[in-house]
């Protein structure tokens, strides 16, 4: 009884570190995938080939210097990215950037920022969620 | 008991030679600006370009900076009012005229006490210091822009601004 619950707290102690890092994107996700269900009921999952897409396609909506999020993330999701003022930006896709989508608040901030400025506009539920999907699966 | 006197004298020498040639590395031999050391405040105006110094604008500048996220040099940067004000705190309490900052004080001479200037590089005394970068440097595709401090100064992201 005693080794059984020493052996659960272990496990327990053991995987909370995995379960933190998993858990906030695929709840982010979930809500995204809730919030694209009843924009559209006939929503039937993300597409990583849509967020690619939406990743390289130039919609230059948003500010001159930034038609694409390739403008400052580069071409390559597993490659680094630059700033206009020469900061490095940290991989996108998820095997590079280990942990990159942990915060789903940081998430949403740069969202909220990013799609203004390729896009001139909030990005959709949907289109968070396919890009998050690209992403995490590149 | 006999206490070892040279040895004591000696250490005591070389630790306060140390800490001169230190304190002058830091304060006034070299081009030093503390950098950010508030981690909040890093990730927040550190994510876009280099987490400028504080003590390289007046107080009056970061509040009015703050005051007005949404239009952060084209961009909107705005923030949870908490954070910014947060922000904003320890931006002023190291602001160039706060913090007894000697290369902040002189940074910000010959800035008109009524004007709030928002781009460090627009302070006379930085524009002096430029005078003898050329204009293809400035173009230079790994240059840009002149918030762009790393591409000159390596050591920029840890406060030392001299070569």
């Amino acid at each position: 009884m005693t080794k059984t619950f020493a052996t659960q707290l272990l496990a327990a102690l053991l995987l909370a570190p995995l379960a933190a890092t998993a858990a906030p994107l695929s709840d982010q996700l979930a809500s995204y995938a809730a919030a694209a269900k009843s924009a559209d009921p006939a929503f039937v999952g993300f597409s990583a080939a849509r967020g690619k897409t939406l990743h390289t396609q130039a919609f230059a909506l948003g500010k001159p210097d930034t038609p694409a999020c390739t403008s400052c993330h580069g071409p390559d999701p597993r490659g680094a990215g630059k700033t206009p003022t020469g900061k490095v930006i940290e991989p996108v896709a998820l095997s590079a950037t280990p942990g990159r989508y942990a915060d789903p608040a940081k998430v949403e901030k740069w969202f909220k920022r990013n799609c203004n400025e390729v896009l001139g506009r909030a990005c959709t539920p949907l289109e968070k969620g396919d890009w998050l999907t690209f992403v995490s699966g590149q | 008991m006999k206490i070892p006197v040279r040895p004591i004298v000696l250490a005591g020498l070389a630790l306060a030679f140390s800490a001169l040639v230190l304190s002058r590395a830091q304060a006034g031999g070299s081009h030093f600006f503390p950098p950010v050391a508030d981690l909040q405040v890093k990730e927040e105006c550190g994510s876009c370009h280099l987490a400028f110094p504080p003590s390289m604008l007046p107080a009056r500048s970061w509040q009015r900076m703050m005051g007005d996220l949404k239009n952060h040099f084209g961009d909107d940067a705005s923030l949870d009012p908490g954070l910014a004000a947060k922000i904003t705190d320890y931006l002023v309490a190291n602001a160039a005229d706060n913090a007894g900052q000697r290369r902040g004080e002189k940074l910000i001479r010959g800035v008109d006490a009524s004007s709030a200037p928002l781009r460090i590089s627009e302070l006379p005394k930085w524009v002096r210091e430029h005078r003898k970068v050329p204009d293809w440097e400035w173009r230079h595709k790994d240059v840009r822009t002149r918030a762009n401090c790393v591409a000159c100064h390596a050591d920029a992201e840890r406060g030392y601004y001299d070569d």
